[in-house]
């Protein structure tokens, strides 16, 4: 009678050291699932979900305060992962956080810029350079394109520029069967 | 017994039509000087060159016009003497039909050299070769334009056992090497010698598809005993792809995730090494090579072409393109594309020109459903599944193509060529690569906005931390201040315990209250500190030189009634004078002490008086 509470006493104090090792050695930082919604998400960190960034509104996601579907720049593919990883039912985008734009990036209009340094600190990504009263300008290939910038801008010098195509990041084209004419005679 | 298994063995590839008589029938050709040459800074593989002149410049024949920028990127150098026009924006011979930045020179017609640099390949060190050869502008001329630098540099890791010299040639209409092995079998050669000794490699093997009987003769007679042998390759497209053909020589297969080099084993194709001799030999950069010019023209044939030369004085040169020419393909008909205008410059990428004409290349008929008959797995030159690739592209599942590997697919078109459906196999493989490129791309963009955007906030962060560390710096800074100030004249002691006491209380609040009051005692110490040696000055002055003598006796009687107080030097000033000031305090209080008694007395009298 004894020795079996023993044994039972001496298995569970092994396999609650045991356990307590595994959790401590194997602990997992942070919540994995906030990581995995945010890499989805388009880094763009321009709050039109209305979270103060791509990380927040993953949070907001995983916690379910917020829907998928909140993420313009995202678009409908971005919606489709998140349904996808979820395991929720898609959703078309909610047209009261904006619609899907072609990707663009800021300029600044330099010969207009006063120096004010307000946009350098609207920028989420520090894609602005600049100092006090001298000149800004966008580092482009840094700049998501989240139009930040545009609002604190006392001289409204700050204008969206469209991402031109080149030979560089030009894409085949889906292939597509032109549609042509056929005569009369050789339609049966 | 080779022969039964490879007769079992499942035959891969196709061989269409070959059309290389057509322009081999001439040799090959020089081509009149143009009237202007377009120089795209993007004719290779990798960045794109600085440029190096402005416009309105006069050049020189072989002048480097612009250099390369960072490891993969070749150099563009002035094909002939003239004048730069401009260095702008024109359609350039992509398949997007983009434009892009290019150098237009006009000829002045008398050809002048610049003064060339001769390094001696046998004697110089590798290292020197190397790097004279970034300058070379010499690209990969079989078409795939990889800057040859690169290739030739020993990185280390693996040596290069095998040189192998790709001269199959394999698509149809194609002839340049053809034509380069049987006019310059010698060149060639010396060039192999040149790239041999660069690369370390044992030997070399050039393989020679088996429909060049001519050009193969030459090769051997150009060997001439020298360690270089001569391997035939049946004709079966795409035997000329660099894997298919090291397979076919040496018998090594490269496995789908390594390089050739990895493995020993380099190629290079013949025009490229030819570049190497006369780059070594005279000194002359990358400025021309052979094209063919075929299909659809009067009369087809091979031209050694300046870069840059506009098509049209090309077909102009070819007879003229016939009447029902549709459109030019630049490359071969499997692999190459439709140039999106007829007004595009010869580049290092362009080795054939086709006229093409619906007789020759009828449009394809309408696409049929797939029927998985499975045809192009078999033909696929590295036994992919095209099959499956194609409803994976057409789906968009372009992660389950990427496990199907799509990107080791080489587009040659075999499986579009054998598709009994006419599905354009090849195009959704190339929609399909170019999104995932796209794609990774963007994700590569994200993370980079991630962590900008993580640095962003913990600088943020960090930031207000540290401005905090020296608010409360600062107040340590004046507490201990005080502290000095207290323990140096012993007068504030007591604020000072007060001071020091909540320090080791955790409350901010408490610490600041303490560190303000502090603050206050040592202002007011200094100020009495500043005040008393002011007094101090005041009552010992320095000028101490005779004025006149009603002045000294005046002073004199100073001095002796501050004797008489008690005063010696002006050191003790500000004890003596506080000493002073406490006596006349307490003498005025004792005064006003008199006088309350006094007052006191007078009315317990006058009280007196009246009780009596």
């Amino acid at each position: 009678m004894l020795t079996a509470l023993y044994i039972m006493l001496g298995l569970a104090l092994v396999l609650g050291l045991g356990l307590g090792y595994a959790a401590l050695k194997f602990k997992v930082e942070g919540d994995p699932l906030i990581a995995r919604i945010d890499a989805i998400l388009p880094q763009t960190q321009c709050g039109q979900c209305g979270y103060p960034g791509c990380k927040p509104y993953a949070t907001a996601i995983a916690k379910g305060e917020a829907d998928i579907n909140q993420c313009p720049p995202g678009g409908d593919a971005g919606v489709h992962a998140l349904a996808d990883l979820l395991g929720v039912e898609y959703k078309p985008l909610n047209a009261e956080h904006g619609a899907p734009k072609p990707k663009s990036v800021a300029f600044i209009d330099e010969k207009a810029c006063i120096g004010c340094t307000l946009c350098i600190q609207a920028c989420p990504v520090d894609a602005i350079l600049g100092a006090a009263k001298h000149m800004h300008t966008i580092i482009s290939s840094e700049c998501t394109g989240c139009e930040l910038c545009i609002e604190p801008c006392p001289v409204d010098c700050i204008t969206m520029e469209p991402i031109a195509e080149t030979p560089d990041n030009w894409k085949w084209k889906y292939p597509v069967i032109p549609i042509r004419a056929v005569p009369l005679n050789e339609v049966r | 017994m080779n022969a039964i298994l490879n007769f079992f063995k499942p035959k891969r590839g196709v061989h269409p039509t070959e059309h290389k008589a057509e322009s081999t029938q001439l040799p090959i050709a020089k081509l009149a000087m143009p009237q202007k040459l377009v120089l795209p800074l993007r004719q290779h593989i990798g960045n794109m060159p600085k440029v190096l002149v402005s416009v309105g410049e006069h050049v020189l024949k072989g002048q480097l016009l612009a250099t390369p920028e960072c490891t993969v990127s070749a150099a563009i150098h002035a094909p002939t003497s003239g004048t730069i026009l401009s260095i702008s924006d024109a359609i350039i011979p992509h398949p997007s039909g983009l434009p892009d930045k290019c150098i237009t020179l006009i000829p002045d017609g008398k050809d002048q050299w610049t003064n060339l640099s001769l390094v001696d390949w046998r004697s110089a060190p590798k290292e020197a070769l190397i790097a004279s050869l970034c300058t070379s502008g010499i690209v990969g001329l079989g078409g795939a334009t990889f800057p040859t630098h690169i290739k030739l540099r020993s990185s280390g890791k693996s040596s290069i056992q095998t040189l192998v010299i790709n001269a199959a040639e394999c698509e149809p209409y194609i002839t340049c090497d053809d034509m380069l092995m049987r006019e310059h079998a010698d060149e060639i050669i010396q060039g192999i010698e040149i790239a041999q000794y660069l690369l370390g490699a044992e030997k070399s093997v050039i393989g020679i598809e088996d429909n060049k009987p001519i050009a193969k003769q030459a090769m051997q007679t150009a060997i001439a005993g020298k360690p270089i042998s001569v391997v035939t390759v049946p004709t079966q497209y795409p035997s000329g792809d660099a894997r298919q053909l090291i397979h076919l020589v040496s018998g090594i297969e490269i496995p789908h995730d390594k390089r050739a080099t990895e493995m020993g084993v380099q190629v290079f194709n013949v025009a490229t090494v030819r570049a190497l001799y006369r780059y070594f030999t005279f000194g002359e950069p990358a400025i021309n090579r052979v094209v063919t010019v075929t299909g659809n023209v009067a009369q087809p044939q091979n031209f050694e072409v300046l870069f840059g030369t506009p098509l049209p004085a090309l077909i102009q040169a070819a007879g003229g393109a016939k009447p029902d020419t549709t459109h030019f393909i630049m490359g071969g008909p499997m692999m190459g594309f439709d140039l999106p205008s007829t007004e595009v410059p010869i580049t290092k990428a362009t080795n054939c020109i086709i006229a093409a004409s619906p007789h020759l290349f009828a449009p394809p008929p309408p696409a049929m459903p797939c029927i998985r008959c499975a045809r192009c797995a078999e033909a696929c030159p590295i036994q992919l599944q095209p099959q499956e690739l194609y409803w994976f592209a057409k789906s968009d599942a372009f992660e389950k193509a990427r496990d199907y590997k799509l990107f080791d697919c080489i587009e040659c078109g075999v499986c579009t060529y054998v598709c009994p459906s006419n599905i354009p196999l090849v195009q959704y493989f190339r929609y399909a690569k170019s999104e995932v490129i796209a794609a990774d791309k963007a994700k590569e963009a994200a993370d980079l906005a991630r962590e900008r955007n993580e640095f962003r906030l913990a600088r943020i962060e960090r930031e207000k931390q540290e401005r905090a560390q020296k608010h409360a710096e600062r107040a340590l800074g004046t507490k201990a201040e005080a502290a000095k100030a207290a323990s140096a004249s012993g007068y504030v002691a007591k604020e000072a315990n007060t001071a020091e006491a909540p320090s080791s209380s955790t409350s901010d609040e408490e610490a600041a209250k303490a560190a303000k009051q502090a603050a206050i005692a040592a202002a007011i110490e200094r100020a009495k500190a500043a005040k008393a040696a002011a007094a101090a000055t005041g009552l010992a002055p320095k000028n101490t030189t005779p004025a006149n003598p009603a002045v000294e006796q005046e002073i004199a009687e100073i001095d002796a009634r501050r004797k008489n107080v008690g005063l010696e030097n002006s050191k003790e000033a500000p004890i003596t004078a506080d000493a002073e000031k406490q006596a006349k305090i307490a003498a005025a209080i004792a005064r006003a002490k008199a006088a309350k008694a006094e007052a006191e007395a007078a009315k317990q009298a006058q009280n007196v008086e009246l009780k009596e």
